[in-house]
């Protein structure tokens, strides 16, 4: 089954009375358990396409469905709670809360779901165990190198079991060991069947990955499966 | 709203609040201070307003009374150095009341006379207050030991006084003075009673400081001797010498007070009307007496009290309101500077309601807890200052109940527009927000 069904879909900015389109015209399927690289040079669309698919940004025209719900015209609440719930983000700063530590990181996706206090904390000390992290539980992202805050942030991003984790240049901040440290945890992630999209500039990373698609002026300009797969 | 929540909402708040201490503390002073001068001012004003009220209610919300006051001089007295200045109330005036007014209870009059008393080697200054026995209805003064004056002492012109227990102190210290013999120019008085006054909140005043502006403590009177009326007439003379401009002049004075007492607070004001008619025909012109009615005074002191509770009611949302600008003012600040953490939250699930309820929650905290405090340093200031000024404050439970309530919603106001502004943030924008 397909978890991301997207036809036909653009995205336009208005900037005074003229229509930039950034996303024109793109259709794009990804199966259950996929793992997906997108690629294209800057401005090719590429993050746009990724707020769209992690449903920061509503498409101008077109269907996007997730998971079979069609997400085009829900309202803000509702696409609030689906971001907490079906997806699982990953960015190239990490993007931590820095006033606070790793557990409660964490658990920031599970409270917007209501998690209580217990199981919330339960909860993110084993993924922070999971990722390698369960002896710093109470540190804080600052006290963290770049590989570990990465850590924490795909732990958080693992909180609420999403059905497809969106990542977007995991490695782009990190030394090549770090990075491919997190290039090992996000593999595993998709051994253990969770469907990834990662947009990157790295050859090296989008290789892992079992397809990639490369935009260019806000169309796919081609996919290629990787051999390895 | 996610009701479950409410504890871990503070709990975030209160962390925020912390992580950025002094910010969080300079940011509550504002509360802290307004809260704090509502409550102490209220308190003082309550109290002051309260002893005053009091006070009047003692000289007897029935009660008229009448003063003899220096009339004005005439261009021709200046000119001559002896002359004797008749003026004031007079026995006739008295009399007159108490056969022309209706409704009227009990008509007393009363002459002052500042002298010094003996006994034994002590010597005191005093207010001789030569009345009749019914002085004690106008009066809120009452027999603490032996008797008052009684018509037989008026009748007969005893010489017998009452004293009050100011002058018990100051001049008998740990005698009985009952049945002591009082010298006052050379003539002796039996003491046969004994006055307190009920206490009046914080310190001690007799009736007429009140009224007169402390005509007994300002001539450094130890306390006062009461005696019968007729016994003064005949014994202190109605001259007195008085130093005007720096030339002499003997003025006589027959009673310094009339206190009427009508049956019922309404015949006051119609009884004011008839004593002014009957006294200006009396007086002919001569505008030599003012009456004064505690009833009109309460009425004007309440009065007062209300004027003053606008202008503190004013002060006070003006400083609160300052506080609330501040608050604002950081709020908007904070917002701005978490605007990644907006942008993070939103990406992982946060409604616009869960960041508003955030960061309403951190502005209602805030402003909670310098409400909290501003109450605790707002009790503490009237404390200290009944403490060492012997000022009497009176902290109300409405007053600490105003003053939370308004740090609330000075806390709800100045906290929705930035909560608002962070939960309608773009999570994009926010997101890319450095």
């Amino acid at each position: 089954m397909a978890i991301v069904a997207i036809e036909n879909l653009c995205k336009a900015y208005k900037i005074g009375s003229f229509e930039l389109f950034v996303l024109r015209d793109l259709s794009l399927s990804i199966e259950q358990g996929e793992y997906v690289a997108i690629m294209g040079p800057s401005g090719s669309g590429k993050s746009t396409l990724l707020n769209v698919l992690g449903c920061l940004d509503r498409p101008t025209r077109g269907t996007y469905q997730l998971a079979g719900q069609d997400i085009s015209n829900l309202d803000d609440n509702s696409l609030s709670m689906i971001r907490g719930s079906q997806i699982g983000f990953i960015f190239q700063s990490y993007n931590l809360i820095a006033q606070l530590n790793v557990v409660e990181n964490i658990e920031v996706p599970m409270y917007y779901q209501g998690f209580s206090e217990h199981s919330s904390a339960n909860r993110a000390k084993e993924l922070a165990k999971m990722v390698g992290l369960g002896d710093r539980i109470r540190h804080r992202p600052a006290e963290l190198s770049g590989g570990e805050q990465q850590r924490v942030a795909i732990a958080r991003a693992l909180a609420n079991d999403p059905r497809i984790i969106l990542a977007d240049e995991p490695t782009g901040n990190l030394d090549s060991e770090s990075g491919s440290e997190i290039m090992k945890i996000l593999g595993d992630l998709h051994k253990r069947g969770g469907t990834l999209v990662i947009v990157t500039h790295d050859p090296n990373v989008a290789q892992r990955a079992e397809k990639t698609i490369y935009l260019l002026d806000g169309q796919i300009e081609r996919q290629e499966y990787n051999r390895k797969h | 709203m996610r009701w479950f929540g409410i504890k871990r909402t503070i709990k975030l708040g209160l962390k925020s609040l912390w992580m950025h201490g002094l910010r969080s503390t300079l940011t509550a002073l504002g509360i802290i201070f307004g809260v704090c001068s509502v409550i102490a001012m209220l308190a003082i004003g309550e109290g002051a307003s309260r002893e005053a009220q009091e006070a009047i209610a003692r000289l007897g919300s029935t009660n008229l009374i009448i003063e003899t006051v220096e009339p004005p001089k005439e261009r021709a007295d200046t000119g001559q150095t002896q002359e004797v200045r008749s003026y004031g109330l007079t026995y006739k005036d008295a009399e007159s009341i108490h056969n022309t007014v209706p409704n009227v209870e009990v008509v007393v009059p009363i002459r002052e006379i500042d002298q010094e008393a003996r006994y034994l080697n002590r010597k005191v200054s005093i207010k001789i207050v030569g009345t009749i026995p019914w002085y004690t209805e106008v009066s809120p003064i009452h027999v603490v030991h032996g008797r008052f004056l009684s018509s037989i002492d008026l009748h007969q012109q005893q010489s017998v006084c009452v004293v009050d227990e100011q002058l018990v102190r100051g001049l008998f210290a740990f005698e009985d003075p009952l049945g002591k013999d009082v010298s006052i120019q050379g003539n002796s008085y039996r003491v046969v009673g004994v006055t307190g006054a009920p206490p009046l909140a914080g310190k001690q005043n007799n009736l007429d400081n009140v009224m007169q502006g402390a005509t007994a403590s300002d001539s450094g009177a130890t306390g006062n001797i009461y005696i019968p009326l007729s016994t003064a007439k005949s014994r202190f003379s109605e001259l007195s010498a008085a130093f005007t401009g720096g030339k002499q002049s003997v003025e006589r004075v027959q009673l310094q007070k009339i206190t009427v007492k009508v049956q019922s607070t309404e015949q006051v004001l119609p009884a004011r009307d008839i004593l002014d008619t009957l006294l200006m025909r009396l007086h002919k012109v001569k505008k030599d007496y003012r009456i004064v009615i505690p009833l009109e005074l309460l009425r004007q002191a309440k009065r007062t009290k209300f004027i003053f509770s606008i202008v503190l009611g004013s002060i006070a949302t003006i400083s609160l309101l300052v506080g609330g600008i501040g608050i604002m003012n950081i709020m908007l600040a904070t917002v701005s500077e978490r605007t990644r953490e907006i942008g993070i939250r939103r990406a992982l699930g946060a409604r616009k309601r869960d960041i508003m309820i955030q960061f309403l929650s951190e502005t209602l905290l805030l402003t909670l807890i310098g409400g909290i405090l501003g109450i605790i340093l707002g009790s503490a200031i009237p404390l200290l200052v009944t403490r060492f000024s012997r000022m009497p404050t009176i902290i109300t439970a409405s007053s600490l109940v105003l003053a939370f309530g308004i740090s609330a919603m000075v806390g709800l106001f100045s906290g929705l527009y930035p909560a608002y502004r962070a939960a309608n943030m773009d999570p994009i924008e926010s997101l890319r927000h450095e």
